[in-house]
């Protein structure tokens, strides 16, 4: 089954949330659905699940819009932002209201309990968990009908790491059991190891969807940190070239638009001595952040890469 | 509250499919009695439902108790003794009892909405109006029962210190079994009520305070009133048209005639009807 969205649109007043968004999310993989807080996510994923109406544009899970489904614990299994637990109520009362409403064998209920190590505290009231525990117990509903689309808001928020590689290993292991699987993060670096795919927003609107490796590749590419005691005379060589430099404090170079190849034979041919010459890749994050600056809502001042640099 | 860490298990790193397919239910499977299910799950499971059904039982017998002890202390003159209505003055506690049925509906659904579970409820059941209905069954059966029960305890209890009094009705007196009934049936409405109003307002302090300011605050209001107005709309509201089933309890207006007995319940029912209509009209088309 498949995760379809057209034009998906939301307005809150004069804010536009979400805006023209269309995209994809295919079985057998794991999608990860990134951008900076703010940038439309939850409200895509409460879109999807029929919570919040669309201002225009449709979203449709298996080609059928999500408020058509009868039971549909049984097709989507979703994680929802807030821990949407009543913090009196039992781990098992609550899985156990859920799977009523859906028609789910009560043993299932024990079942989803174990799988996500809650069954020793499945009595208790769900307002002492931790809120590693409390994801837990929502990636525990998400499964409750052993559904093969999964949504799943911010999984990895407040987990311990021994349950940040649990998530990790179950997401994969959902995608490899043929399973649509769209997961959305904030963090690119979270992503980069689970992820096959990535949908990236940024103010509403879709900035990429792409595949992980390609998307580091449409980055900006890496830079060259350079050191010589002449630093400023090399500065002025690079940027007649058409570099980008940057000083730093310490007094290295940050170039970018000149690999560390031509920095060095610029400098060999101009008899200037290096002290240090070093190619950096882009890392995903970076790669995240090139996307994203435009689309970032509020912007502190000091984290624009001239800022970054001074 | 304590955080729990540590405590819980370990997750199963096995694969997450069941040990056994889950069989899924035919398409024909009516949705009402699986909902019902879960909302008396959801509804049973929480204290605050508790403290509200035994609030209505020892608001209608502890309080009824006290008012029929009280009755006639310094003498009743002959034209009380024959106003006196012993079956609805026993049923007093009603007066209480309207606010734990009222806070019991409001929070069967403003408790979701502050706690974000309304969500998952709804991303369960797309159905919302069908979520309501079941949400109106379980609260609405609840306090029936409750109500009921505990309007009989507190009518032989009452009965019980009246006849010290000379003054005792019997159930098989004329209007007796429709005024314990009715004591009853006016709260599991009141409750359907507030659920109603509860589903439109979400905060439960708004919804709560919206309860209080119908039954218990407008009729003061009213009474302020020229007495032309007092007497067209003091009978139709909520607490007053209830007690024109029930009886003259102790908090029927002075020197009002209230409405016959089955019309002050209809009026009851509408009320309950336009909140609940509104509610699944809104609930439908708002933003979960």
């Amino acid at each position: 089954m498949t995760i379809q969205t057209h034009q998906l649109t939301k307005r809150y007043g004069s804010v536009v949330a979400v805006d023209g968004l269309t995209f994809q999310v295919l079985p057998g993989r794991v999608t990860g659905f990134l951008g900076p807080n703010g940038a439309g996510k939850s409200t895509t994923m409460r879109l999807i699940l029929g919570l919040d109406a669309p201002t225009a544009g449709t979203a449709t899970v298996g080609g059928v819009a999500y408020r058509r489904l009868r039971r549909p614990l049984f097709q989507v299994g979703a994680t929802l932002e807030s821990s949407a637990v009543h913090p009196g109520r039992s781990a098992h009362a609550h899985l156990l209201a859920l799977a009523q409403a859906n028609a789910i064998p009560r043993r299932r209920v024990d079942e989803v309990l174990g799988l996500v190590g809650l069954d020793r505290v499945a009595g208790r009231p769900a307002g002492t968990f931790s809120l590693g525990m409390t994801q837990r117990l929502g990636v525990a509903a998400a499964l409750l009908g052993d559904p093969g689309v999964l949504l799943l808001d911010e999984p990895v928020n407040g987990l311990d790491p021994e349950g940040v590689v649990w998530i990790r290993t179950l997401l994969r292991g959902l995608a490899a059991e043929g399973r649509t699987v769209l997961v959305s993060s904030h963090l690119m670096s979270e992503m980069a190891q689970t992820a096959d795919q990535v949908i990236v927003i940024g103010r509403g609107r879709l900035i990429a969807d792409t595949s992980v490796a390609e998307l580091v590749r449409c980055g900006s590419g890496g830079h060259v940190r350079v050191r010589s005691p002449h630093g400023d005379r090399l500065a002025g060589l690079l940027r007649a070239q058409g570099a980008t430099v940057q000083t730093n404090t310490d007094g290295t170079l940050l170039v970018r638009g000149a690999d560390a190849s031509a920095v060095g034979e610029l400098a060999a041919r101009h008899g200037i001595a290096l002290h240090e010459l070093v190619a950096q890749d882009a890392s995903l994050e970076e790669a995240f952040m090139d996307l994203t600056r435009d689309a970032v809502d509020y912007q502190p001042p000091q984290t624009t890469r001239a800022g970054r640099a001074s | 509250m304590a955080t729990a860490t540590g405590t819980a298990g370990s997750p199963d790193p096995a694969a997450p499919t069941p040990s056994t397919p889950i069989a899924r239910p035919p398409a024909t499977r009516p949705l009402g009695p699986d909902l019902v299910r879960a909302e008396w799950t959801k509804l049973r499971t929480v204290r605050s439902t508790w403290w509200a059904l035994a609030l209505t039982a020892a608001g209608m017998v502890v309080l009824g108790a006290l008012f029929c002890a009280r009755y006639g202390i310094g003498g009743i003159s002959p034209a009380d003794r024959a106003s006196f209505d012993p079956a609805a003055w026993s049923l007093s506690g009603f007066f209480l009892a309207q606010l734990a049925v009222g806070v019991l509906g409001v929070l069967a659904v403003t408790s979701e909405y502050a706690t974000g579970s309304i969500r998952a409820t709804l991303a369960a059941t797309p159905q919302r109006r069908a979520v309501l209905g079941a949400k109106a069954v379980v609260v609405g059966t609840s306090t029936l029962l409750v109500g009921v029960a505990s309007s009989f305890a507190a009518f032989l209890v009452g009965q019980a210190i009246l006849a010290h009094k000379g003054l005792q009705a019997h159930l098989g007196d004329p209007g007796v079994l429709r005024s314990v009934l009715g004591a009853g049936l006016y709260l599991a409405v009141l409750c359907l009520l507030a659920l109603g109003l509860g589903t439109l307002v979400r905060s439960t302090v708004g919804a709560t305070a919206v309860v209080v300011g119908l039954v218990f605050v407008l009729p003061g209001i009213v009474g302020a009133l020229p007495s032309s107005w007092e007497t067209a709309v003091i009978p139709y509201l909520p607490s007053d048209a209830g007690q024109a089933l029930i009886g003259r309890t102790k908090f029927a207006p002075q020197g009002l005639h209230l409405l016959s007995p089955w019309a002050g319940f209809g009026v009851v029912c509408a009320y309950a009807a336009a909140a609940l209509a509104a509610a699944a009209v809104i609930l439908r088309r708002r933003d979960a």
